[in-house]
């Protein structure tokens, strides 16, 4: 998790002073008591169901491993977040651009339209899009009026993606702003005195130098889609579920606690190993560029 | 630098600015400025904040359109040019060094712009780090360097393709006093060995009089007077370069109507200048505090000699010598500096003459004396003094 909040906070150059903590370290007493109890317990007891039930040992895993459906499940979850971290960021870096080249007052309307959504129920938007995308719904009549289409869009993965997308677009957008808003602008009128077109000036300066913000909601909004439940539920197909909706089936429908349990942590150390990748990759182009 | 970069050492451009004009909204920032800066001269853009130097040199670099106007750069029409065609340097204030990219790179930027080949890209980085005494330092990132030796990068990535034209805008603000006066040296190095034509902006006059061949002193958007340091300094055509450039001393007064013409009335006494100005017209006479001296009443005064009742309120140890401030009857504050082997006796409180030769006042008209609030020399009317006087 150091990853993510080194990338987050890519403005301060400094680390946070050490030793500092001592003193004031029983500041963070509440949240920890309420991850024991809320976060590390049940995630224990699940994972100490995975091993135990039904019957003792590594079977539950092993039943993960060797099932075509659970695996293939596992990779489309991390397909869709992939997607989905994609779409976002196509979607919000000339988004935030624009955030930081308007006037005070534009910029304030643009972060309210980014947050908007934020402020409504998951359900209510997520069911506006069932609305939308449906076969004869508004999205197709539009695209029929162009002459394309009627495309299936809902109980699809690219429906999912839509849904995702545009639910997890706020994680991309303000992080890319907090950095892109941080850059100097006088470092592109630099390069283009020296020479640079005003692309190669964006492509070689600003671009790099918003990779922090890239990193982080980019972080941010892959893990958070790998556990997303109601959205594919309610926009995908049934034969095309997320591991989210998996777990929920075995635990829910077929009582299977164990195997439910084993596909949660397997879900856990996928994520966790992608995050130490990104990290080692962070720490050598790091360690490359000789910086800190 | 080695022998084969000096050799293609770049000739400087002649820059020609006619009639430029810049329009905001509600601001004229640049007012009907031409300027011809000779090729490899250091010139100076010196003024007050607000006074359009940077919205003058932003239009050179391209950064900012002219409204109208022309601007040519080694005879070639400039003005319609996007900033990455011209072919120009350009050091920053803050430097807007690459945070990104190591020192090497950040030189090696405008190199691989102009795709000089790569063995010969880090030759003639490790040669543009030589000349700001940074070779070596390669490898290391902007931010691990302090404030003069990052400006020094910027000098270097500013020099390294040798363009015919660098601008520096303020590159010496962000620095303490020490480290300004070195790179000042440094600078001055830089521009004797590189050979290209030197803009700079700075409102420090000092640093103008220590870098600059010559010197453009702007105000309110338009230029006062071009000049060397010298010229600007002893033949100040205007009371704003007169006491912007240096400390003087400034006694106003009215321009004798009847009588000679470089006689300028001051209260009850009249002092000579060299110059003339038309009669009657409010004027001031410019002193510089080392051609002022001071001696007691008693004292006669010579010939050629103008002399003026004042009265010492304040002595300012120097080391080098002292200075004075001396009040005249009607409030105006005179200073007045001694070398440290010709003291006067005179101390703080005493009540003096103060003497200077006649030809080094300089007579100017003094346009400020109606529009701006009158000073405390200005309270007295002219009249009055004169009748109790006689």
């Amino acid at each position: 998790m150091t990853a993510l909040i080194e990338i987050a906070s890519p403005a301060s150059g400094s680390r946070p002073r050490k030793g500092a903590g001592g003193r004031w370290g029983w500041l963070l007493l509440p949240a920890v008591a309420l991850l024991a109890v809320l976060f590390l317990v049940p995630l224990g007891l699940m994972a100490w169901r995975s091993v135990t039930e039904p019957v003792p040992g590594a079977g539950n895993y092993s039943w993960f491993l060797t099932s075509d459906v659970a695996l293939a499940t596992l990779v489309r979850t991390l397909t869709v977040g992939a997607a989905v971290t994609l779409v976002t960021l196509l979607l919000s870096y000339p988004y935030a651009y624009l955030m930081t080249m308007v006037g005070a007052r534009a910029r304030i309307w643009l972060t309210l339209l980014v947050l908007l959504p934020f402020w409504t129920s998951l359900m209510v938007r997520t069911f506006a899009w069932v609305v939308l995308l449906q076969d004869n719904g508004v999205v197709n009549q539009l695209l029929g009026t162009v002459g394309l289409g009627p495309l299936q869009l809902i109980r699809t993965p690219a429906g999912v993606v839509i849904g995702m997308s545009q639910v997890l677009m706020p994680f991309m957008v303000l992080p890319l702003y907090a950095v892109m808003s941080g850059i100097d602008r006088r470092l592109l009128d630099a390069a283009q005195g020296m020479g640079a077109r005003p692309a190669i000036a964006f492509l070689r300066v600003f671009v790099p130098l918003s990779l922090p913000g890239v990193g982080a909601g980019a972080l941010t909004v892959f893990i958070t889609s790998l556990g997303f439940y109601v959205t594919p539920a309610l926009l995908g197909s049934p034969d095309q579920a997320l591991i989210s909706q998996q777990i929920f089936t075995q635990v829910n429908g077929l009582l299977a606690w164990g195997r439910g349990g084993a596909m949660g942590v397997v879900l856990l150390a996928v994520t966790l190993v992608l995050l130490g990748l990104v990290g080692v990759v962070l720490r050598i182009t790091r360690t490359r560029g000789g910086a800190r | 630098m080695s022998a084969e970069t000096s050799l293609i050492k770049a000739r400087g451009a002649r820059i020609e600015l006619a009639q430029v004009r810049k329009e905001y909204a509600d601001s004229v920032a640049v007012d009907d400025v031409s300027l011809v800066v000779e090729p490899g001269e250091f010139m100076t853009l010196l003024g007050p904040s607000g006074s359009g130097k940077t919205t003058t040199l932003n239009i050179i670099a391209g950064f900012t359109t002219a409204t109208s106007g022309t601007l040519t750069v080694g005879g070639k029409q400039m003005q319609d040019l996007p900033p990455h065609r011209r072919d120009i340097g350009m050091v920053f204030q803050h430097y807007a060094l690459f945070p990104h990219m190591t020192v090497a790179e950040n030189v090696a930027f405008p190199l691989k712009q102009r795709k000089v080949p790569k063995a010969r890209r880090a030759e003639m980085v490790e040669a543009a780090l030589e000349t700001v005494r940074l070779g070596g330092y390669g490898h290391r990132r902007p931010r691990e360097l302090s404030g003069g030796q990052q400006q020094r990068v910027a000098l270097a990535r500013a020099v390294v393709y040798e363009p015919s034209v660098l601008l520096m805008d303020e590159p010496l603000g962000a620095l303490d006093k020490k480290l300004r006066e070195s790179l000042q040296l440094e600078i001055k190095r830089v521009h004797q060995e590189v050979g290209s034509t030197f803009v700079f902006v700075t409102h420090d006059q000092e640093e103008a009089l220590v870098l600059s061949d010559r010197i453009a002193v702007f105000n309110d958007g338009g230029i006062q007077q071009v000049g060397t340091a010298s010229e600007l300094y002893e033949k100040p055509q205007s009371l704003f370069v007169a006491e912007f450039l240096g400390e003087s001393s400034t006694v106003r007064g009215r321009v004798e109507p009847d009588g000679d013409d470089s006689c300028l009335r001051v209260g009850d006494r009249t002092v000579l200048a060299a110059g003339r100005l038309a009669k009657g017209s409010a004027a001031a006479v410019v002193v510089r505090p080392e051609h002022l001296r001071v001696q007691p009443v008693a004292e006669p005064v010579g010939p050629g000699v103008n002399a003026l009742p004042a009265r010492v309120t304040q002595e300012i140890y120097l080391g080098s010598g002292r200075k004075l401030e001396l009040a005249l009857p009607d409030g105006t504050v005179l200073l007045a500096r001694e070398q440290a082997d010709r003291l006067s006796g005179v101390r703080h409180g005493d009540e003096v003459t103060v003497v200077w030769d006649v030809e080094r006042g300089v007579l100017l008209d003094d346009a400020s004396g109606t529009t701006h609030p009158p000073t405390s020399g200005d309270r007295i009317p002219v009249a009055a003094a004169e009748k109790s006087g006689r």
